[in-house]
């Protein structure tokens, strides 16, 4: 399969490492070649967390500013903190609900004005969906499942057509005990779905 | 549940994390010993034996107190004849260097992995010491993987080669084959010989000056050895027939390899892969240097393959120009990445390698930082309040390494020095010499048993003055709550014996020993009160347990958390100021706490001089 560079960026506690997992399990089970790294520096908690998944023909575990196919964001302040690794082509999907930094909490720093940012963005990037991932997963039962509620998205945006969904629901239950993994099954759903509707033009998923 | 690692069907194709890949690689090499102090990048390689050792009893698996400790664990059972795996970070190699570099006198007669990991642009170091120089040092074996099969394929072979070469092998990694997953295809797992023996030889292993004269040579010799297998090794490979020449070793080939076919200037290339990399496959590089216009050597880290790239083409007469660190070439500083590589390989062959092109992001609004904070509810908050709240800004604060050095941000502010495990207490006594100024150095409890007793000892011995604070949270916080000596493990089952602190300290001849819980704020800070005057060295215990441990222990009932009660909130934000505690946000201008991150450990609310904030508890009693 040809290269595929996602890079899925979060906030610590977001549940980055397991989608990236999810993606992983879901990419081997279609019978391709999966190449992923995680970063999270020091912090245990409230820190960025980083993924790069690599898919298909290649031989690096590691993402260069631009060569990003697909940017993930769960976090819309740590979509902009990555938007580096965008180039003209990327497809940036991205979550808008704000976890605020403790640092703006403290007044030492400021959290930008998402709609304006996000507007400037889309304008470079090939694509731009966002959604409200937060408000979604909590909608199927918990804020935990937006890490999958976020792979719901990328599923439907068609750029992993040669993953379905269906592997993505095996890893899922391979992951998670029953009742957990049937409300992610929903989360998913939901995420599937409405990055579906953004494509047929629903609000739902504007950009404010 | 079995453990997903001992799952015995070959060619079974599993999604592997590298330092999974690792673990299994010794249990295919059918591993019986294994010990290791945790350190990020490498932990999560004994996390694996931990909970495998749990499961199969046959398998030896202990947390050591420190990386030298676990090593001469490791070494004494290979003395035996077994198979050990001794895992650290690089920096613990420092500390289990001593007994590597006599080790490799002695050899052992089993096999010995010392899996290292470093951790260029130390992601979570304090460092990024290149280990390779270790193996030179040493005249050890070393293999280097470049990929999370080869992490697997790698440690199984280096069992093979340590009991061929009766010498230990050190399995050398980088954080992203550490941190990296791929897709890993299974080998069979040996059956583990869990029983050896030991056949004395003190003429060999007693390594006395006169025994020493003779063990060096027969290093010398093992070396020669190990470098006729190197340069037969299947794991220095060459690929490509091409005049132009690239060496390179663990993820650098990688991003070679996708650059050269990207590109699509296979047939010009020659790739030389050193995945075996101790001792340098001299006749390999020379093979390979035969018939190069020039050379390219990318590595991160030091010049340690280039520095040998140019002494085989010396030695043998040969012009290459060879290329690699330099200021407008490679850096020794941090990672690499794809970029990097095409923009060195573009320079140094004079052909173009396209770059992907990022956006423009200059005009886009700064992200706020987010820096890594101590967790809500961390009972290291108080105890550096506490000591704050007395000393303020005119004692000298040495610091160690964990979470607590976390302290360092704002607004506690607290740690003015640290550079090695047990270095704040080991330096508090030349501050305080130098200066006369109070000292007051910090150290967690795993890192006390890491390496505080001696330091300590000695600054009792000495008579030095300073006040240390023992910060005593039950566990290993920092790299995923691993136990130590002073930790109780019944709970899981383990048959070790606790440790307590205080006797330890008193042992060591301290007169002044406290131990208190910092989240008591005014008694923490009454304590240090009372300590701050005292001469010698003095010990503060502030003991009270991590939270996100706390949890995981059987019967734990969390604590409601707390609130702020608008009507008497003054918005001064005291409580947010000080604390620094992450729980807190402000909505619509108001202080709030987050109801799912408080851990109800009531810090802010013993400092909020309105008592304006109160356990969510109160409330609910009073509807
Ligand atoms: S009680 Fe206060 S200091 Fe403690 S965790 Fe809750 S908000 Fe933070
Ligand atoms: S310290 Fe007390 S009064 Fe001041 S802002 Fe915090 S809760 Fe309100």
């Amino acid at each position: 399969m040809k290269t595929t560079r996602i890079m899925i960026v979060a906030v610590g506690g977001q549940g980055n490492i397991l989608a990236a997992k999810l993606l992983g399990e879901a990419a081997l089970s279609c019978g391709i070649d999966v190449r992923m790294s995680e970063f999270h520096g020091m912090a245990q908690r409230g820190g960025v967390v980083e993924s790069m998944v690599i898919l298909g023909d290649g031989a690096g575990y590691c993402i260069a500013d631009g060569e990003a196919d697909v940017l993930l964001g769960f976090e819309p302040v740590e979509t902009l903190r990555a938007a580096r690794k965008c180039s003209a082509r990327t497809l940036v999907i991205t979550n808008t609900a704000p976890v605020l930094p403790f640092t703006v909490a403290l007044g030492h720093a400021v959290y930008p004005d998402i709609p304006l940012a996000l507007r400037s963005l889309a304008s470079r990037v090939g694509k731009l969906t966002t959604l409200d991932a937060t408000t979604l997963a909590r909608l199927t039962g918990s804020v935990q499942s937006l890490n999958v509620v976020m792979l719901g998205a990328l599923a439907s945006s068609g750029v992993l057509s040669s993953i379905g969904t269906g592997a993505f629901e095996k890893a899922i239950q391979g992951k998670m005990k029953a009742p957990l993994a049937l409300q992610n099954l929903r989360a998913f759903q939901s995420g599937y779905e409405a990055c579906q509707n953004e494509i047929r033009g629903n609000s739902a998923c504007a950009v404010e | 549940m079995t453990h997903p690692l001992l799952t015995d069907t070959a060619d079974r194709k599993m999604l592997l994390l590298g330092n999974e890949a690792i673990a299994r690689g010794a249990l295919e090499a059918g591993v019986a010993f294994a010990s290791a102090y945790p350190g990020t990048p490498s932990s999560e390689i004994a996390l694996q034996f931990f909970h495998i050792a749990r499961e199969q009893s046959d398998l030896y698996f202990e947390y050591s107190a420190n990386e030298k400790v676990s090593l001469e664990m490791a070494a004494g059972a290979a003395m035996c004849g077994l198979r050990a795996i001794v895992s650290m970070k690089h920096v613990g190699l420092n500390v289990a260097s001593d007994a590597l570099l006599t080790l490799a006198y002695t050899g052992i007669t089993g096999a010995l992995v010392v899996a290292v990991a470093d951790d260029p642009f130390m992601y979570s170091s304090q460092n990024e010491q290149d280990s390779r120089y270790y193996a030179k040092l040493s005249s050890l074996p070393m293999l280097e993987p470049s990929s999370v099969q080869e992490a697997k394929d790698m440690t199984h072979y280096a069992f093979d080669l340590s009991e061929i070469l009766r010498s230990p092998v050190i399995l050398r990694t980088t954080t992203r084959v550490n941190h990296a997953s791929g897709v890993v295809s299974l080998g069979h797992l040996r059956r583990r010989v869990v029983a050896g023996s030991f056949h004395k030889d003190p003429y060999s292993y007693v390594c006395i000056p006169s025994v020493s004269r003779h063990l060096h040579p027969k290093l010398l010799k093992k070396t020669d050895q190990a470098a006729n297998i190197a340069d037969e090794s299947s794991w220095n490979f060459i690929e490509g027939n091409g005049s132009f020449g690239v060496v390179c070793n663990g993820v650098s080939y990688g991003y070679v390899v996708d650059a050269i076919t990207e590109s699509g200037y296979k047939d010009r290339f020659k790739i030389l892969r050193l995945g075996f990399s101790h001792p340098i496959p001299e006749k390999r590089i020379l093979e390979f240097l035969d018939g190069c216009e020039k050379a390219l050597v990318v590595e991160e880290g030091e010049p340690y393959l280039e520095e040998a790239v140019r002494v085989v083409a010396h030695k043998n007469g040969l012009t290459t120009p060879v290329f690699g660190k330099g200021d407008d070439l490679f850096s020794r500083l941090y990672e690499f990445d794809p970029a990097i590589v095409k923009n060195v390989l573009a320079k140094v062959f004079d052909m173009p390698f396209p770059i992907a092109s990022p956006i423009n992001t200059r005009d886009f609004p700064a992200a706020p930082p987010r820096p890594p904070n101590l967790c809500a509810g961390c009972p290291h908050r108080a105890a550096y309040l506490a000591v704050r709240e007395v000393f303020g800004d005119s004692a000298i604060y040495p610091t160690d390494i964990g979470c607590y050095t976390l302290g360092l941000h704002a607004p506690l502010n607290m740690g003015d020095f640290l550079i090695a495990m047990g270095a704040g207490l080991g330096s508090a006594g030349g501050f305080a010499r130098a200066t006369g100024k109070k000292v007051v150095a910090f150290i967690g409890d795993s890192t006390f048993f890491h390496s505080g007793l001696s330091p300590l000892a000695s600054a009792v011995y000495n008579r030095h003055n300073f006040l240390l604070v023992i910060l005593d949270n039950g566990t290993t916080g920092m790299t995923g709550h691993q136990p130590h000596p002073g930790v109780d493990v019944s709970h899981l089952g383990l048959d070790k014996t606790q440790i307590d602190i205080e006797s330890v300290v008193r042992g060591l001849g301290v007169k002044s020993v406290t131990t208190i819980n910092p989240l008591h704020f005014a008694k923490a800070v009454e304590a240090v009160k009372r300590i701050s005057s005292e001469s010698g060295v003095s010990v503060l215990i502030m003991k009270a347990p991590c939270p996100l441990y706390e949890k995981t222990l059987p019967g734990h009932k969390s604590r409601r958390p707390y609130e702020v009660r608008p009507e008497r909130c003054k918005n001064h934000r005291i409580c947010l100021d000080r604390t620094g505690c992450p729980a807190f946000h402000i909505e619509e201008n108001l202080v709030k706490i987050d109801s799912h991150r408080c851990t109800g450990c009531a810090l802010c609310a013993q400092l909020c001089p309105e008592k304006a904030i109160r356990s969510a508890a109160r409330e609910d009693n009073k509807r």
